[in-house]
């Protein structure tokens, strides 16, 4: 294209190393702290070090160091898709930041309503931040959405959202909605209120826990196996797991990638559709013109 | 003896793991009717086809929630519960 100058070429090239660079960092760090070692092993995020605090030590975690190498990650991406795009339009790359605009835009406003067309930026981060965590696995990094500190952080926030859109009505009418339909469900209604985060935060840390957990144990069952068929070849040929090389590989395609990519789907719908159901839209309305009618 | 303790403890902790798994039958049985019935509605309407997904994988999510919740106590057990539990014993006896 004869509109590349070198400015653009320069940014560009930034952008792509600024990319690439916290995962690389990642990589290196996960090399450095982990010794070597022969056997295969299930286990959670590793506690790189740990900060004095008043109350109990803050550990600083594997999951929280590739959360923050997944946002930077992320960010860095975001500023390379619009970058340089000519006023006639046009570029490739341009339609492809076009089409995820316009895809998450058009996924909020059916799912969510005219009055929630502002979240379209949240529900698009969500998914992105969610997808490439879950995806941090295909380098071989701890992924940090199989821990349950950091989906439940996430499903903290998307809770602190609806009962945000659900009080818009006032505390009151928040509290009275609990009593609905007959006020002996009380209970009841306050166990499902605390129930939406829990089932979120499980269900997105058990799907991506549970795809690990079972890719580990079936490459020390391959790994075993080959042990037992090949122990009898002669030298070095009698050590190598022969079995282990790329059968595994098929799991990872629907573990890491088409489940990564599912959970964090549902996670952004399932935040549109709680946040859209509790906000009471005809009573928010009804109050408005009351409080309006009021003021005149 | 606390051999044979922490024997029963590893076992009881395996068990329980294996027993807290029966509730993945629940979810099998549920997301397998709505596939079939998201199948269903796709052959009679094969223009609906994007919504009926896209609704069928949010029910699905749903339904596979109990399973997980089964899963969750499962790994507690597996990886949590034995190293604790023999922890409690080891301080009782002192």
């Amino acid at each position: 294209m004869k509109s590349r100058n070198r400015k653009f070429i320069i940014t560009d090239t930034i952008l792509i190393i600024l990319m690439i660079l916290p995962v690389a960092a990642g990589i290196v760090l996960k090399i450095l702290t982990n010794p070597l070692s022969q056997g295969i092993e299930i286990s959670g995020a590793k506690i790189y070090f740990t900060v004095e605090m008043p109350v109990q030590p803050l550990f600083i975690t594997e999951s929280q160091v590739n959360s923050l190498i997944v946002l930077l990650s992320v960010f860095f991406l975001s500023l390379y898709l619009p970058n340089g795009i000519p006023a006639k339009g046009g570029s490739r790359r341009q339609v492809f930041a076009e089409m995820i605009v316009e895809k998450t835009e058009n996924l909020v406003k059916t799912n969510m309503g005219d009055y929630f067309h502002g979240f379209a930026p949240f529900i698009a981060a969500i998914m992105a931040l969610s997808a490439f965590s879950s995806l941090l696995t295909l380098v071989g990094l701890y992924p940090p959405t199989s821990d349950i500190n950091i989906v439940g952080g996430w499903a903290i926030l998307v809770f602190i959202l609806i009962t945000h859109y659900k009080m818009k009505c006032g505390p009151i009418y928040y509290v009275r909605s609990f009593t609905q339909p007959v006020p002996f469900l009380t209970p009841l209604n306050v166990i499902s209120e605390i129930a939406t985060p829990v089932s979120m935060a499980f269900r997105h840390y058990g799907n991506i826990l549970s795809g690990s957990v079972i890719s580990v144990l079936v490459a020390f069952g391959l790994q075993n196996l080959s042990n037992m068929i090949f122990k009898n070849l002669p030298g070095f040929l009698g050590s190598i797991p022969f079995l282990r090389v790329g059968i595994p590989a098929v799991l990872s395609v629907y573990f890491d990638l088409f489940s990564g990519c599912l959970q964090a789907f549902i996670f952004a719908m399932l935040t549109m559709l709680y946040i859209a159901t509790g906000f009471p839209a005809q009573d928010y309305e009804k109050r408005r013109k009351t409080k309006l009618a009021k003021n005149n | 003896m606390l051999e044979l303790a922490i024997g029963i403890i590893l076992g009881g902790c395996a068990l329980g793991a294996g027993m807290a798994m029966i509730a993945g039958i629940g979810p099998g049985i549920g997301e397998g009717n709505a596939v079939a019935k998201a199948c269903e509605a796709i052959g009679r309407q094969p223009e609906s086809k994007g919504d009926v997904t896209t609704t069928m994988l949010m029910g699905c999510a749903i339904a596979e929630t109990t399973g997980l919740y089964a899963l969750v106590i499962a790994i507690l057990l597996l990886f949590f519960a034995p190293g604790h539990f023999v922890n409690i014993l080891i301080n009782a006896l002192g």
